[in-house]
């Protein structure tokens, strides 16, 4: 096995095992620092696939800036279990039955992308370098990267008035 | 970059030796930083300072922190017990994260070997600096809640909105430094300057911002109202005690050392020795590299010097004060840095 493999199999198991603690734990606030383990697990994935510029950024914007914000929001609201609405068994079993099916369409769609996959993972995909990203963005994709840049600054002006109100 | 397919064991030891003593050199750093700003804060009151432990009370740090260590510690019972150790050690692993990426110096030469003074060369350097300063906000508000104090809940979140709102002056700061630099490999801009003239000549107003924003970062006076004994007793530490409160503080100093090796390394030139041309010099050899390294440690000791003339200089602002500074002010203003550099550097080239 080599170092890849082994770094690969360590960080799979990593962000599997820390995304059901997400689920599982009881204290929200374990829940929200799980998910940030479960972010640094995906990054590392990132930069097996030598995408050192998405793996940073994925720090940075989940990791860095959109975490604490959870963290602050479940701080102040200062949630425990006691609180914690209790559903009813129907709606369990609905959710249960969700889950199933949407792992079922996951699973098939990763075996038939399988075959796909294969060739472009053994090359030595430099797309995640920034300047290649860089370079796509700003030519091939140069419409959808601005109308999203302009969603986004709709949705800070938006936030700013429902703050001001 | 590295080769993860082959476990190349000489290269891994190199490694591990290299951070080794570049962890241990920062926290000596830090730990005489505590010293010197004692010395400097008597100095600025009219005082003497430390002075009883060794000549000149040079061993002062030592006797601080033996004295932590020997210190009983107390976790209290109404608190998260795993998260109130885990605030402590995050502070400080975020703090000796950053020092990764800093070019210490030029390449060395030793057993038939070319050794670079640098732990990681990734072609992101300042990204990666980036983002271990946005995660350094995890330490303070972790430990603060934890504590299950409302001083130490109401600290940890004046902290973190700090942090957070420095961040983006900061980052735009730095947008306005890449444009230039056309890299974001620590080690390609320091090369750049060493050849041509430091950025500080390019980017005078970019550099205040970010040195306010690094200010800021540092929870240093005047920004450290996450600290404010007049209103919040002690700030997000006050139940901690023993090494754990030793680790915040000493986190505070490890953090003023590197952000003044990144201001350093970005702005003035990093390893470059000012008025000498190291072209002309290559048959020094080693000497060049080490005296490289002390030109850049004496560039960090100003700036660590500079951070602490401003703590005991002036006073701390009030909260909205800081806010209005921040969003108002400071990233209005680089913005429009990052607009005129942007500008000049699309005039420069046609």
């Amino acid at each position: 096995m080599t170092a890849t493999e082994i770094l690969f199999w360590f960080l799979s198991a990593l962000a599997l095992f820390s995304a059901l603690m997400v689920l599982i734990s009881k204290n929200p606030v374990h829940s929200v620092l799980w998910l940030i383990v479960v972010f640094f697990a995906i990054s590392g994935h990132y930069i097996l696939l030598n995408a050192q510029f998405l793996a940073i950024v994925n720090l940075i914007v989940y990791a860095g800036a959109i975490m604490v914000l959870f963290l602050f929001v479940i701080m102040l609201m200062n949630l425990n279990n006691a609180s914690e609405p209790q559903r009813n068994s129907l709606i369990k079993l609905a959710g249960v039955v969700a889950g199933c099916l949407l792992l079922m369409v996951m699973v098939s769609a990763v075996r038939s992308a399988g075959e796909i996959s294969h060739s472009q993972a053994t090359s030595d995909g430099g797309i995640g370098l920034i300047e290649n990203l860089g370079t796509v963005l700003f030519t091939q994709y140069v419409v959808p990267f601005e109308i999203s840049s302009v969603l986004f600054l709709s949705a800070m002006v938006g936030a700013v008035v429902i703050g001001k109100k | 970059m590295i080769h993860l397919l082959t476990i190349d064991w000489l290269l891994m030891l190199e490694k591990l030796i290299l951070i080794a003593i570049i962890v241990m050199f920062s926290l000596l750093v830090a730990m005489y930083s505590t010293y010197a700003e004692r010395k400097i804060a008597a100095f600025m009151q009219d005082r003497i300072g430390p002075n009883r432990a060794g000549p000149f009370g040079i061993l002062q740090p030592l006797a601080d922190g033996g004295k932590l260590f020997f210190k009983e510690e107390i976790i209290p019972s109404s608190s998260n017990k795993i998260l109130f150790i885990l605030g402590p050690s995050l502070a400080m692993l975020t703090a000796m994260m950053t020092c990764a990426v800093v070019p210490w110096s030029t390449d060395l030469h030793l057993f038939n070997k070319t050794i670079p003074l640098q732990i990681a060369d990734v072609n992101i350097g300042i990204l990666y600096v980036f983002a271990v300063v946005s995660l350094g906000v995890y330490g303070i508000m972790i430990g603060g809640w934890a504590s299950n104090n409302k001083f130490s809940l109401l600290a940890a979140l004046r902290g973190a909105s700090q942090v957070i709102s420095y961040e983006l002056a900061m980052g735009i700061a730095f947008i306005a430094l890449l444009m230039l630099t056309g890299s974001l490999s620590l080690r390609t801009i320091v090369e750049q300057q060493v050849t041509s003239h430091w950025n500080i000549w390019y980017q005078p107003l970019g550099f205040l911002i970010f040195f306010v924003c690094a200010l800021a970062e540092c929870n240093r006076t005047p920004f450290d109202l996450s600290e404010a004994e007049s209103e919040l007793n002690m700030g997000y530490h006050q139940e901690y005690s023993s090494m754990k409160l030793g680790f915040y503080l000493f986190a505070e100093y490890v953090n003023m050392f590197i952000s003044s090796a990144i201001m350093a390394t970005l702005y003035f030139g990093g390893y470059d020795i000012p008025f000498f041309n190291e072209a002309a010099h290559t048959d020094w050899g080693n000497w060049l590299a080490i005296a490289g390294a002390v030109c850049f440690m004496i560039k960090i000791s100003i700036f660590i010097f500079t951070f602490m003339w401003i703590r005991w200089t002036v006073p701390r602002f009030r909260y909205d004060q800081l806010m209005t500074l921040g969003w108002k002010k400071l990233i209005p203003l680089a913005l429009a840095n990052m607009l005129i550099t942007g500008a000049v550097v699309l005039w420069m080239h046609k």
